[in-house]
């Protein structure tokens, strides 16, 4: 049966689906909890750690999160997705754990403006693509999460939501709590940003080295 | 009116996502065709949102998932230990 909704989840992670599980489990199949919180772990565990910049933190973070969720599943309403109502309790989870130890930094969410910031983008002449089994390459993967972790964090999030997690924009404006207009302006400054702080980083791992094996065409 | 690069650059993300209007596309493919660093800036770009996007860029700690749900467990555990019969 578990393996059931697993797959239900999945491949069809609609609002009828997540309903009948959430009924299921407040009907006393608790167990299914496990499958619906399953595909929200990756995107709350991400969107913590963006918040709280601290590995440790951010998985005790996401283990309340998914507690909270559990005990008040009662609450959710639908009206709008699942993982939408989830990020939202992670993101109200990190904020709160971030004012308790007061480690906010003036530079963070609310005191950051949204005109600072310069997003030209790095002027090239000429792309050739970066294909993605560079990402095999343990140091390309970690020039892409460096540029990440080094966006201010009011891009970062909507990066993640957005670009990682590929939620639309109503979803990630909701979880955010603010509006599709800010989404769509930190998005495009997210990647004005890291186009910049990227591209001639990884103009090195383009195609052109593949020319020596036949495989370009 | 022929738009200029910067232009070009304030519409990538937009454009990127398919959310800007006909006449402005048509006005930003044009302006494409000759421009070779807004091509190589938009080809860049797109290139990065892909790579960012690869379930590869970002995993998960080891053992993050298991020790969620043993955590997950033991408070359904002590919820039905605490529920009066």
């Amino acid at each position: 049966m578990v393996r059931e909704v697993r797959g239900a989840m999945q491949s069809n992670p609609n609002r009828d689906v997540e309903a009948d599980c959430i009924r299921r489990i407040q009907a006393g199949e608790k167990h299914l909890f496990h499958e619906l919180i399953r595909p929200c772990e990756k995107p709350v565990y991400f969107l913590l750690l963006s918040i709280l910049r601290n590995e440790t933190d951010a998985e005790d973070a996401a283990q309340e999160t998914a507690i909270k969720v559990y005990r008040n599943l009662h609450q959710f309403r639908g009206e709008s997705q699942f993982r939408t109502w989830v990020l939202s309790i992670a993101r109200n989870e990190g904020l709160a754990r971030l004012r308790k130890t007061e480690s906010r930094r003036e530079d963070s969410l609310d005191a950051m403006t949204e005109d600072s910031g310069d997003f030209t983008p790095a002027i090239l002449t000429s792309w050739r693509e970066v294909p993605s089994e560079e990402l095999e390459r343990q140091e390309v993967r970690t020039l892409i999460r460096q540029a990440i972790d080094g966006l201010p964090e009011i891009y970062r999030n909507v990066m993640l939501l957005r670009d990682i997690e590929e939620m639309d924009v109503r979803e990630t404006a909701t979880a955010l709590e603010i509006s599709e207009g800010a989404v769509k302006v930190r998005l495009h400054r997210a990647r004005a940003l890291m186009q910049r702080s990227l591209a001639p980083k990884l103009k090195g791992f383009a195609l052109e080295r593949k020319k020596l094996f036949g495989w370009f065409k | 009116m022929r738009i200029d690069c910067k232009h070009v650059w304030e519409h990538i993300s937009a454009y990127i996502d398919g959310d800007v209007d006909v006449s402005l596309r048509a006005e930003i493919d044009k302006h494409l065709e000759t421009c070779e660093i807004c091509s190589a800036v938009l080809d860049s770009t797109r290139n990065v949102v892909v790579l960012v996007a690869d379930d590869r860029v970002f995993e998960l700690p080891a053992g993050f998932s298991e020790r969620l749900h043993a955590r997950l467990d033991r408070e359904i555990a002590f919820e039905d230990d605490s529920t009066p019969p």
